[in-house]
């Protein structure tokens, strides 16, 4: 055995978690599918967080996207369409150690899982989620998402979708407990680590979009913010963004954005024409649903047995003392089989009572 | 004229004032109410005392459908059905024999539902006789005359009049001038009235205290002077103590000592009542009641909770049960333990949110796509309400599956006293397991026998894996394989046939032979025995079966089946009837039960079912029972029990 390697090196370059120990199987995804590059900064993430892997679950739902979990080592919980939420929160409640996060996409979490994405905001659990939005259903072939513009062609919109998009950005925004909102886009991976890296780091629901490309379906789909970034506006802050010179010598369109500010965050993310990228709103004050329900108690056998008891004793009823006082000196256990009723005959003439013991038995 | 309206229709041959009380076997009672007015609190405690008195108790609740029905309305009758016997009673029974109105339209409302005895006993409120609407009056002695004329044994009760000697406010204190009334009928002792008012009003302070014990005090005098009625019902022998409490209740408390740590349900009839005491002591206890935004969520929080900690449970009814077959579908596919209670009602759709049926058994079994093994329980009683969920969380954790629980509506709100349950540590589920995986096992280690393997809660080093809804393989990898995906339904399949080795037969209620058996399941249990018991006393060959594992059913029941000439099934879940027009051998729709035999034991199993909404009485079953042994030729009637004609 190498001399140089004592124990406690041994021990502290195996807490040391690298990139590649969090890899799992290889992608699935087409080759230039923006999941490659979330993927990329969420190992980033976890590596830099140093995560320990045991602990850290990855709960998805169904579509491109969701079949994320699989690609980490990780623990990983790749659920139903839509239903990664509440999945991830029954997680959180009864294990606030654990990391957890919530890899869904548009179809996922703004389509079949509407209900649960307005709620999980409300519940303020402190969960990490990451919805790729590339604005078609993928893994379906090509049916237009809520989040696909008006106009957009696709196999259950031929001469185009009817509807004009849904902006999961404004709706995010406008529900009660909202705490954490930002926007990121595939290729740009610099500012994606950084806003996933802030979205880990906020405590409670980190709800963060990261526009993806989808090079099957939609090739060409965001080629206009790829060819002019001049239609994205970083929101830079001392507590949001941070653009070094390269990214700002590209990206010049600038503005100064305090995430405290929601009613500019509204305003900034339903912008027609501009992308903004960046932290649209934080508030680190929001309580969390896992703290709010947090046990007071450490569950024991012996405090089960004790509400039990205190329980018990509400519902109890003792037998009076004369209730015993049966025919026989020791009366038998309660039998299952019953006598009949009482022969209390119907019909409309005078009613007859018999007494017991002329009544079968 | 109302004191001399009050006093009972003399000559009748009832016992009298001062004379022995008449023995009964049992009495069915009911005290109904415009809602607000008291009666259910009225009820209970007479059934309380009931129970203390030794008695088999079982009560029903009566609920109109609205919170806030008008006031003097048919349909707004509130209150509760009490049947006391001095045996261990099983159900509620079968028409009324005595009832207490507050007002004649609430009477009406049961007499019209064929609640009440025919020429039964009948104790009326009389204030309305002299009501100043005139409209009120007239109705009021319209009905009381007519009911008498019908043969109705009916009394008036000037309850108003003889409350506001001891209060101001009658409304509020009539319930226990009725309750003493009724401790008087039937020779209860006053004393545990008493204390049970303490136990009621005790937090109320001691004036509330003393109106009420005057109240009842009152109400049981007034009863010796002017009712020429007084029975007693001797005690069932029952000398252990007793938990008083309803189905629902049960649930909960049964939940608590499983050792489960989180509910997660969505608001659903009837179901809640279960969450809403739940809510209250879970806490105390380290657990947690998750109200989700709906039932799917409900169902995916409790996965997710179970997954990562110990077996969580889902409580809800029919329409939400629908709701969560995809999800129970993910727990069985995913081998997470999940323990979900169906507390059933009418249905389809809406259907009759507040009223008793069995229509959910063939959904539970076999609701989810795909071939999704799982255990299927019924409670038959509210004792079952309780022990059924210890077990279905030891079988969940066990085998790695959903257990699905059924109750119903009937036992949701039906309450019968049980012997109080002695706490068992191995009730508990055990903490969870962080040790690390060994190496080179697999998350899905098939055991090639059982299918049976070990559950990596996150947390355990070593054991990482991804869990997935997609067909996977013993590394939880997704399924690009035939093979593999054969593999996997095989093993979760074989779970079942491990789990089906471990039960025993359930005892057949009545001789092992004969011509007749009845099958059922759930809250029937009672009225079924009930109504064999009956026929047997007249020496038919009856006998009963009651499954409480419909879901992987035991073994030996297609012998005991083979036993009888005639199988049937008895259930509140619809089946067809013969006698219709179109209605063949061919097309029959079977009840669930029915099917489920049918299937498996390639017996004849033929099938009878009301579906009204009321729990069933054991006196439609016997009739049922009656019309069915007419129809088999040469019975073996035993000649001792033959009554001669």
């Amino acid at each position: 055995m190498n001399p140089f390697l004592d124990e406690r090196w041994l021990a502290a370059h195996d807490e040391y978690h690298r990139l590649e120990d969090y890899q799992g199987s290889t992608p699935r995804w087409c080759s230039g599918c923006g999941d490659h590059t979330i993927l990329t900064a969420l190992l980033r993430l976890c590596r830099d967080e140093q995560l320990p892997p045991e602990k850290t679950v990855f709960v998805s739902g169904i579509g491109c996207s969701s079949r994320f979990p699989h690609y980490l080592k990780t623990y990983g919980f790749h659920s139903l369409h839509g239903r990664a939420l509440p999945v991830a929160e029954g997680i959180k409640l009864r294990r606030p150690d654990l990391h957890v996060f919530v890899t869904t996409g548009d179809g996922d979490c703004c389509s079949i899982g509407t209900a649960h994405w307005i709620h999980a905001i409300r519940y303020n659990m402190n969960l990490t989620v990451i919805m790729h939005d590339n604005h078609i259903y993928g893994l379906t072939k090509m049916q237009a998402s809520p989040t696909s513009p008006r106009g957009l062609k696709s196999n259950t919109s031929p001469r185009g979708a009817y509807l004009d998009a849904l902006n999961p950005l404004t709706t995010t925004l406008g529900v009660a407990n909202v705490s954490f909102v930002a926007q990121a886009a595939d290729w740009i991976p610099e500012v994606l680590h950084q806003l996933l890296s802030a979205a880990y780091r906020h405590r409670g629901f980190s709800f963060i979009r990261v526009l993806q490309r989808c090079p099957n379906y939609l090739p060409t789909h965001f080629d206009a913010w790829l060819q002019d970034p001049n239609r994205i506006l970083l929101l830079t802050h001392s507590q949001g963004l941070q653009a070094d010179a390269a990214l700002a010598r590209i990206y010049r369109n600038q503005c100064e954005h305090d995430p405290a500010d929601l009613n500019r965050a509204r305003e900034l993310s339903s912008h027609p024409e501009l992308m903004p990228i960046g932290i649209l709103y934080r508030n680190e004050q929001v309580p969390c649903y896992e703290d709010v329900r947090r046990r007071t108690q450490t569950f024991t056998p012996e405090m089960i047995a004790r509400v039990l008891d205190e329980e018990f004793d509400q519902f109890t009823v003792e037998p009076w003392v004369g209730a015993a006082t049966v025919a026989e000196p020791n009366p038998p256990a309660p039998a299952r089989a019953t006598s009949p009723s009482l022969n209390l005959e119907a019909g409309p003439a005078q009613p007859r009572l018999e007494p017991a013991s002329e009544a079968r038995s | 004229m109302v004191s001399n309206e009050t006093s009972a229709p003399g000559g009748r041959g009832w016992p009298t004032n001062g004379k022995p009380a008449l023995e009964l076997k049992e009495h069915v009672v009911e005290v109904i109410s415009d809602s607000g007015e008291g009666a259910q609190k009225c009820a209970q405690s007479f059934a309380a005392v009931a129970a203390k008195m030794g008695n088999g108790v079982w009560t029903v609740e009566i609920i109109p459908a609205e919170i806030q029905p008008p006031a003097r309305s048919m349909a707004g009758a509130s209150g509760n059905r009490i049947r006391v016997g001095s045996f261990y009673v099983t159900n509620g029974g079968d028409q009324a024999d005595l009832v207490v109105a507050f007002n004649e339209q609430v009477l009406l409302g049961r007499l019209q539902a064929a609640e009440i005895k025919p020429g039964g006993i009948i104790l009326l409120e009389s204030k309305w006789a002299t009501d100043p609407d005139a409209q009120i009056a007239h109705t009021y002695c319209e009905v009381r005359d007519r009911l008498r004329s019908e043969g109705y044994c009916l009394y008036e009760v000037p309850m108003e009049t003889e409350c506001l000697k001891c209060v101001s406010d009658a409304r509020r204190g009539k319930n226990m001038f009725v309750l003493g009334l009724l401790n008087s009928l039937y020779s209860q002792d006053l004393d545990i009235s008493q204390q049970q008012i303490v136990q009621t009003f005790g937090k109320k302070g001691a004036k509330v205290v003393q109106a009420n014990r005057k109240l009842l005090e009152a109400g049981y005098q007034w009863a010796e002077a002017n009712l020429d009625l007084k029975f007693r019902i001797p005690p069932a022998g029952i000398t252990e103590p007793q938990i008083v409490v309803n189905g629902n209740t049960a649930l909960a408390l049964g939940i608590i000592a499983s050792g489960m740590e989180v509910c997660a349900m969505y608001p659903i009839t009837p179901a809640t009542s279960a969450s809403h005491y739940l809510s209250d002591v879970f806490e105390k206890a380290g657990g947690v009641v998750h109200q989700a935004e709906d039932e799917i969520a409900a169902c995916c929080f409790a996965i997710g909770a179970s997954y990562a900690g110990k077996c969580a449970v889902t409580i809800t009814s029919g329409p939400g049960y629908s709701l969560k077959q995809e999800a129970i579908g993910l727990a069985a596919m995913g081998e997470i333990p999940l323990v979900v209670v169906n507390v059933q009602r009418g249905g389809p759709s809406t259907g009759q949110p507040t009223k008793m049926e069995q229509g959910d058994l063939l959904a539970a079994c076999f609701g989810t796509h795909g071939d999704a093994p799982k255990v299927v329980m019924a409670a038959a009683c509210i004792e079952d309400c309780f022990y059924s969920m210890i077990a279905a969380r030891k079988i969940a954790e066990t085998y790695r599956l959903p257990v699905i629980v059924l109750t119903d509506a009937n036992l949701a709100t039906a309450q019968q006293p049980f012997v109080r349950p002695k706490f068992q540590k191995e009730w508990v589920a055990p903490p969870i397991d962080q040790s690390p995986v060994p190496p080179g096992v697999r998350p899905y280690e098939w055991e090639a026998r059982t299918g049976l393997s070990e559950r990596f809660i996150p947390g355990r080093p070593g054991g990482i894996h991804t869990l997935t809804g997609l067909a996977h393989d013993r590394q939880s990898r997704v399924a690009y394989d035939p093979e593999v995906n054969q593999e996997g339904i095989h093993h979760r399949s074989l779970k079942l046939a491990a789990f089906q080795q471990t039960l025993k037969p359930p005892g057949v209620h009545g001789e092992d032979e004969g011509d007749l058996l009845v099958v059922g399941w759930g809250s029937t249990r009672g009225a079924i025995e009930e109504a064999v018991d009956r026929l047997r006393a007249e020496g038919e060959a009856v006998s009963a079966l009651h499954l409480t594992f419909l879901w992987p059913m035991p073994s030996g029941l297609q012998e005991i089946l083979r036993r009888f000439r005639k199988v049937l099934a008895v259930e509140a879940s619809w089946c067809d009837r013969l006698e219709d027009d179109l209605v063949t051998e061919d097309n029959r729709r079977y009840s669930n039960l029915a099917w489920l035999l049918r299937a498996r034991y390639l017996v004849d199993v033929d099938c009878w079912s009301e579906v009204k909404g009321q729990p069933i009485k054991p006196g439609s079953i016997e009739a049922a029972l009656r019309s069915r042994l007419a129809g088999i030729p040469h019975r073996s009637l035993d000649p001792a029990l033959t009554p001669s004609i």
